[in-house]
């Protein structure tokens, strides 16, 4: 019952900040409201004892990224920008997406949780420990490579980033 | 008295930002929006792993995730390092705006 | 239960050209703030020789195949095939690429680091065997190409290129995990073989319009990455805002590890549900041939001429990937390596006649080249033939296997159509060809110095290559014939 009513609250979070992030006018105002979206979205692992991935969205998206991501808004003036009209185009693909989101939610709230319907679930058993021991446990055996290989994904990045933002090389 | 929250709503929730996130980017003329409507698609990816994961009894949705955000940090840094090296020349933040080549 | 995860040595050699290169490209990172201005010559020949080095240990670890690292990476004939092809075209890259970035005054470690960087995600992706792999290789790829087409900042053309391709690349790549997510959340696995091995047990019970949702999701990111229609309209502006070796590098380098991954996604994972992606691929390889042959009739500038050519030519691969049979994918392989060869050429050429600040890129610079640069003129005739898909050219072989594979699957009409569209190409390719023979060059036209040795190099290499496999195709055909059925 207690999880019912988190649920909504956190999924009326995300979805309000989601839909405040599209169509604000300033971008900061965006930027605060996808904070917010981002926030519900922790609060959605949490439910789902996701407790790792709880932290690493507050720490690593609304800390990390958000802050890059105001940090540039305040380096590119964006004044004059937000004065422009902001909305373009594409109105007809905009709108059937928004009736596609209308129908997926009119079609969950009259036929339920048997519209989605999924193959039966492996009889595994839950794993027994905390979530962030089972979870290393995978990312450091199985994943192991990823895992290195995503280092080399984030060294990509930053000399990317500083190849095209540095002023002088 | 309200429904136990099953599987599905998180996927219907998950459905729903994707196609938020969509409109975003098919709409908003301006880039760091766009940009942060792609942000919006990928937590909706990771709402779906994450209730698969507790649908399935299974973790590997959660390392899924953990990819997931590492590959958004780097496509932001490096999306938001163009973005800079093209304000720097043209001053301008709209799509729209931006033609010299024809779309 | 203490399962011993460290890796084998053997599981470690056959990850060794990815390790190599990464390795190389970091000491050059290292390298490059020691290096004086005059010295950035020396990152060109470290790239070149890792480049042949991490070929040789391709071919050395084909001679032991096998799966690594818990099933992550597969090296078969195969990924061998695609390794070694996407590393050739980095080696021709970087002969194209030293006196462009020396003539644009950005001649820096950090391009050839890039390229590298690129080209081990590449590599990943066409060794990938789990779904996770193949997205890190993907990114890898994508982001260090994201960089590359804006390389030259102070360009605006460069910036947005640079921008557009980041855009809806990001947006392909978000597209292409949320349906990862739903395939997860059907069969519980992202192992391509186990996600197989669930489609095909009867007993699982899945449900098939989630499935056909996931499927379509997928091919909306793969559509995006190969520059298949409808998401080929980033190609165009981003081929032509990017600089000349780069475009060069895009067209052949990721699309070939895209396509890679896409037929191992497809053949390995969905083959089982077939019925669900063909119409889409049926449609999607019709409309890229139309909108790519039909859109190049009216281009006056020859890097978009050649994009929407390359996207006709994605096309063309997807009529491959349709028909979804050994033949199809060994055809698919030699049309790749073919493409790889001619349109690098071309480009090679491009970057050549394009001269600083890439001022002659439109048809008419062409006009009179027989009689300016005659040698250059014929190099470029060659490419432009096996394009087009004249006999003895290797152009001539990829389409002959593709549409023979698309008959053999009993798909006639996209066979008949595919052969129309060639029709099609052959007068912009052939109108190419007029204006260098037959127009007599302006006077106001800048005198052209000899090709450098770097692009003399990659010319006359992908002409050999061209003819060699339009002469001699058994030699490259057989060997995918063979590799093809490692990826069912």
């Amino acid at each position: 019952m207690l999880e019912t009513v988190f649920f909504y609250a956190f999924a009326a979070l995300t979805l309000a900040g989601a839909i405040l992030t599209v169509t604000m006018r300033s971008a900061v105002h965006c930027a605060i409201a996808l904070i917010s979206s981002l926030a519900g979205v922790a609060g959605l692992y949490l439910l789902q004892h996701a407790e790792f991935l709880f932290a690493v969205q507050i720490v690593l998206y609304i800390g990390g990224v958000m802050v890059l991501f105001l940090f540039v808004i305040m380096l590119v003036n964006l004044d004059a920008a937000a004065r422009e009209r902001q909305f373009h185009r594409h109105w007809l693909a905009a709108l059937a997406c928004l009736a596609g989101t209308g129908a997926l939610v009119a079609l969950f709230l009259t036929r339920g949780a048997e519209s989605f319907k999924l193959g039966a679930p492996a009889a595994e058993a839950a794993p027994g420990a905390g979530n962030i021991e089972t979870l290393s446990m995978l990312l450091f055996r199985e994943y192991l490579v990823p895992f290195e290989l995503a280092s080399l994904l984030l060294l990509v990045a930053i000399v990317g980033g500083v190849m095209m933002a540095k002023k002088r090389i | 008295m309200l429904a136990p929250i099953t599987t599905g709503h998180y996927l219907v929730l998950s459905a729903a930002l994707l196609l938020i996130g969509a409109v975003g980017i098919l709409m908003r003329r301006n880039v760091v929006v766009i940009m942060m409507s792609i942000e919006l698609i990928l937590n909706a990816v990771n709402i779906n792993l994450v209730a698969f994961d507790k649908y399935l009894h299974k973790l590997n949705g959660q390392i899924f995730a953990i990819f997931v955000i590492t590959v958004a940090v780097a496509e932001a840094a490096v999306g938001l390092g163009i973005l800079i090296a093209l304000f720097r020349n043209k001053e301008t933040v709209l799509v729209d705006e931006i033609d010299l080549l024809k779309w | 239960m203490p399962v011993n995860f460290m890796p084998t040595p053997q599981e470690l050699f056959r990850f060794a050209p990815e390790m190599l290169l990464t390795l190389v490209a970091t000491i050059i990172m290292v390298l490059e703030p020691l290096s004086g201005a005059d010295g950035k010559r020396k990152f060109a020949v470290i790239s070149f020789l890792s480049l042949a080095a991490a070929i040789a240990l391709s071919v050395a670890a084909a001679g032991d195949p096998g799966a690594a690292f818990s099933s992550m990476i597969v090296v078969d004939g195969f990924s061998t095939f695609f390794r070694i092809l996407v590393m050739v075209a980095g080696v021709l890259t970087i002969l194209i690429s030293t006196n462009y970035l020396r003539m644009e005054e950005h001649e820096s470690g950090e391009y050839y680091a890039l390229v590298l960087f690129s080209i081990v995600g590449q590599c990943i992706m066409v060794s990938a065997n789990e779904l996770i792999m193949l997205f890190i290789g993907l990114e890898c790829s994508s982001i260090a190409s994201y960089v590359l087409a804006g390389f030259l900042r102070d360009d605006k053309r460069n910036n947005e290129s640079a921008l557009k391709y980041f855009l809806l690349g990001s947006f392909a790549t978000a597209f292409l995990l949320y349906g990862v997510a739903w395939i997860y959340g059907t069969t519980g696995y992202t192992n391509l073989s186990e996600i197989r091995r669930v489609l095909l047990d009867p007993n699982s019970n899945q449900n098939m319009v989630v499935i056909s949702a996931a499927t379509a999701l997928m091919f909306v990111g793969f559509a995006f990455k190969v520059s298949a229609a409808p998401f080929q309209m980033w190609a165009p502006d981003v081929y032509q805002g990017a600089p000349a070796p780069v475009t060069a590098f895009m067209s052949v380098g990721p699309k070939a590890a895209a396509f890679a991954m896409f037929l191992r996604v497809l053949m390995t994972a969905f083959e089982p549900v077939k019925d669900r992606w063909e119409p889409l691929l049926w449609t999607s390889a019709l409309a890229t041939m139309v909108i790519g042959n039909f859109a190049a009739l009216r281009q006056t500038n020859i890097k978009r001429l050649l994009a929407y050519s390359s996207i006709a030519h994605a096309g063309y691969i997807m009529v491959a990937l349709t028909a979804h049979s050994d033949i199809g994918t060994a055809a698919a392989m030699f049309y790749l390596a073919s493409y790889t060869f001619m349109n690098i050429g071309a480009f090679a050429v491009v970057t050549y006649i394009a001269r600083k600040g890439e001022r002659h890129v439109e048809i008419q610079d062409l006009a009179g080249l027989s009689q300016r640069r005659p040698v250059v003129a014929a190099m470029l005739t060659i490419f432009l033939l096996s394009l087009t898909g004249i006999p003895l050219t290797a152009g001539f072989f990829g389409k002959f296997y593709i549409f023979k594979a698309a008959l053999d699957a009993n798909m006639v009409w996209l066979a008949v159509l595919g052969m129309l569209n060639s029709a099609v190409a052959a007068y912009y390719y052939l109108r190419l060809i007029v204006v260098m023979y037959m127009q007599a060059p302006s006077d106001e036209m800048e005198e052209l110095p000899a090709p450098s040795v770097g692009i003399q190099a990659a010319m006359f290499a992908a002409a050999a290559a061209t003819v060699f496999l339009g002469v001699f195709p058994s030699v490259v055909l057989d060997y995918a014939g063979k590799s093809a059925s490692f990826i069912r």
